[in-house]
């Protein structure tokens, strides 16, 4: 077990440190999630009302997280590296965690920075609400980085990426705004925890098979 | 013809009688319903498309999920067309039920049916299980991620279902409300007929659509062993 | 239908010295779709051997390699794989590195996820066999063809593995990367540890071959 979480460790900050070092990833997700608040403001005649505005903010988070996703692998196609770690993990799935909370990483720096610019630009948030985009940022990174893994594996793969992604990220989308919006949370957020689990389990069982014959 | 498996054109023809039976039960020994007139008896047709469709997803996930743990062969072409049939009656299910909430409520869409938005979402996801499919060379692993794919499917179906059920209460204010028919006796027959029917006919399109792939299939592994 | 098979027999301990086969194939049939790269593919390699594998471009040898370093699996027939997964090292076409890290940090990552006791002493003396220690700060991305390619080596080397697989080692190396090459050829096979090399200059390792397979076209 630890030599698992070992691996996982290694596999994690070896993203952490590519990121480190090529700075492009990262703030791009900044600048795009800040952009498309902005875009948000001048698409809605009139002003946003604060409910919509919230629908708004998980529009920019999933968009954004899709920027992120899709170079998620990319450093293990450039030069095969991920049949290397095919190879040398005794257990497949701690390449996808390994991944995941990699891209949880970036995903929630760029959130630190797309959050307080939306309280800003629209509508305050509370505490259900931030737990909401925790919750769901989780699932964001446990099913994208799966289905990135297999849009990797296709040609067209940017165009590809948002289509496997999309449908899947659709129950994250209710569970967040309806923890931002509604005046009983719980149950969303409940509801984020019931998919997290779900197909946290599922993606780390299923990744062995995407990446092997 | 042996007893214990009928041949799929004599399963074809009962499909077709069941059919013929389930419209001459509908219109001539359903009642008609008092609030929506004529246009109910969409509902004969529309939810037993909806089932079959599930039904042609579980399939899909069924045998996505023998391929994954035996690394059978057939498996990959049963899992695929239990898809395809299953995204067909899905796409099916959107048509038959745009057509009732149009003549039931004078729109061709609404949101408030969580079914009809289900199937939205649900549609997408397997219109993506053919693009993820056909971007991939052919071989092992190409069969692998579609397993994976739908088996992630059938997850979707509850996970989303409880998401859409979730949404409807704050998101789209309620406007039509539609109580699921309460059944008498002859509606219930009439019902299960016509889903009988589909469900046969479901099966026999299933089979079909195999078999033309399988032949297909031996008909390229003949060219190339003559072409050697 | 038969389905392909791979067995693993895990090493028993104390077996006998002599020579029992590492790696056997049986019609091993590889097909990717329509494609079939692979046909009626049998061999047997001892322990301790080294199988040399030839044929033009195309034939399948990188396939072949694939399957026998665990990177695939066959469509059809037997293939018996007498050594644990991850106790086989594998160069392929590809160096299978961070092109953004450098070798220390790449060996380090490999070298925690095989498990290598005394991780850097080993990565120090690999980097250094292969005349890499100089640059071993760089990252791949500058390196030259023939470095990654080095590079790539001591990856494969670096867990000392006893079933060794290189597809096409001498590629793009210079006089001095070729003599280390054959060099460390020479070590591994006097070590007993079993080897299979693709190849298109058969001659360069006909003094260490025990058994040699000519792919032709499918």
């Amino acid at each position: 077990m630890t030599a698992y979480l070992g691996d996982v460790a290694a596999l994690a900050r070896k993203d952490l440190r590519l990121e480190l070092r090529a700075r492009d990833t990262l703030p791009a997700m900044a600048l795009f999630v800040v952009a498309t608040l902005v875009v948000f403001h001048f698409a809605l005649p009139g002003g946003a009302s604060e409910d919509a505005a919230y629908g708004l903010l998980w529009v920019a988070l999933v968009f954004t997280a899709l920027l992120g996703l899709g170079r998620a692998w990319a450093p293990e196609s450039e030069a095969g590296a991920l049949d290397g770690l095919v190879l040398a993990t005794s257990d497949r799935s701690a390449i996808w965690l390994g991944k995941a909370l990699a891209t949880l990483a970036f995903l929630l720096a760029a959130e630190i920075v797309a959050l307080p610019a939306f309280a800003l630009f629209f509508a305050p948030l509370d505490g259900p609400a931030l737990l909401g985009v925790l919750l769901a940022s989780v699932g964001i990174c446990a099913v994208g980085s799966l289905v990135s893994a297999m849009a990797a594996a296709a040609r067209g793969r940017e165009v590809l990426l948002p289509l496997l992604f999309l449908p899947l990220a659709i129950p994250l989308v209710v569970g967040g705004v309806g923890s931002s919006v509604s005046p009983e949370p719980g149950a969303y957020l409940a509801f984020l925890g019931l998919y997290d689990a779900v197909f946290a389990i599922l993606s780390w069982a299923a990744f062995e098979y995407v990446v092997t014959e | 013809m042996s007893i214990t498996r009928p041949s799929l054109s004599a399963l074809a023809a009962l499909a077709v009688a069941l059919a013929a039976a389930s419209v001459l039960m509908t219109f001539f020994v359903a009642p008609e319903d008092v609030d929506q007139g004529l246009s109910q008896k969409i509902f004969y047709v529309h939810v037993p498309i909806a089932l079959t469709a599930y039904a042609c997803f579980g399939l899909g996930a069924w045998k996505a999920l023998r391929l994954l743990l035996t690394r059978g062969e057939r498996y990959d072409l049963e899992s695929y067309t239990g898809i395809h049939q299953g995204t067909i009656f899905g796409a099916l299910t959107l048509v038959t039920g745009s057509i009732w909430a149009k003549a039931s409520w004078g729109v061709w869409w609404t949101w408030s049916s969580n079914q009809l938005v289900l199937f939205l979402v649900l549609f997408l996801f397997y219109c993506a299980y053919f693009m993820l499919r056909f971007s991939i060379e052919p071989g092992p692993q190409r069969e692998r991620i579609s397993a994976v794919y739908a088996l992630f499917g059938v997850a979707l179906i509850p996970v989303s279902f409880f998401a859409i059920r979730l949404a409807s209460d704050f998101i789209h204010p309620t406007v039509f409300t539609r109580d699921g028919p309460q059944m008498t006796g002859s509606m219930f027959a009439a019902f299960c007929t016509s889903w009988a029917a589909i469900t046969l006919l479901a099966y026999v399109m299933y089979r079909t659509e195999l078999a033309g792939k399988r032949t297909d299939v031996n008909l390229r592994d003949i060219r190339e062993a003559l072409a050697r | 239908m038969p389905l392909g098979d791979v067995a693993r027999r895990a090493r028993s301990e104390g077996a006998a010295a002599v020579s029992e086969a590492v790696v056997r194939a049986v019609g091993l049939e590889k097909r990717y779709g329509l494609r079939t790269v692979l046909r009626d593919v049998s061999f047997e390699l001892e322990s301790g051997g080294a199988l040399v594998v030839t044929g033009p471009n195309g034939a399948g040898k990188s396939t072949l390699l694939r399957l026998i370093g665990g990177l695939a699996a066959p469509s059809r027939g037997l293939l018996e794989i007498g050594v644990e997964r991850r106790r086989v090292g594998f160069l392929g076409h590809e160096p299978l590195v961070y092109r953004e890290l450098s070798a220390l940090e790449n060996l380090d990552l490999y070298g925690r996820l095989y498990g290598v006791p005394e991780r850097r002493e080993r990565i120090g003396m690999l980097l250094g066999r292969f005349g890499l220690w100089e640059a071993r700060r760089q990252r791949i991305s500058s390196y030259s063809r023939g470095m990654t390619q080095r590079l790539a080596l001591c990856r494969a080397l670096l867990h000392e593995p006893d079933l060794v697989v290189l597809d096409e080692p001498h590629a793009s190396l210079d006089d001095e990367g070729l003599a280390l090459l054959d060099a460390e050829l020479g070590t591994l096979a006097a070590a007993g540890k079993t080897l299979v090399v693709a190849t298109h200059d058969p001659a360069r390792v006909a003094a260490l071959a025990t058994g040699s397979i000519v792919l032709g076209h499918a």
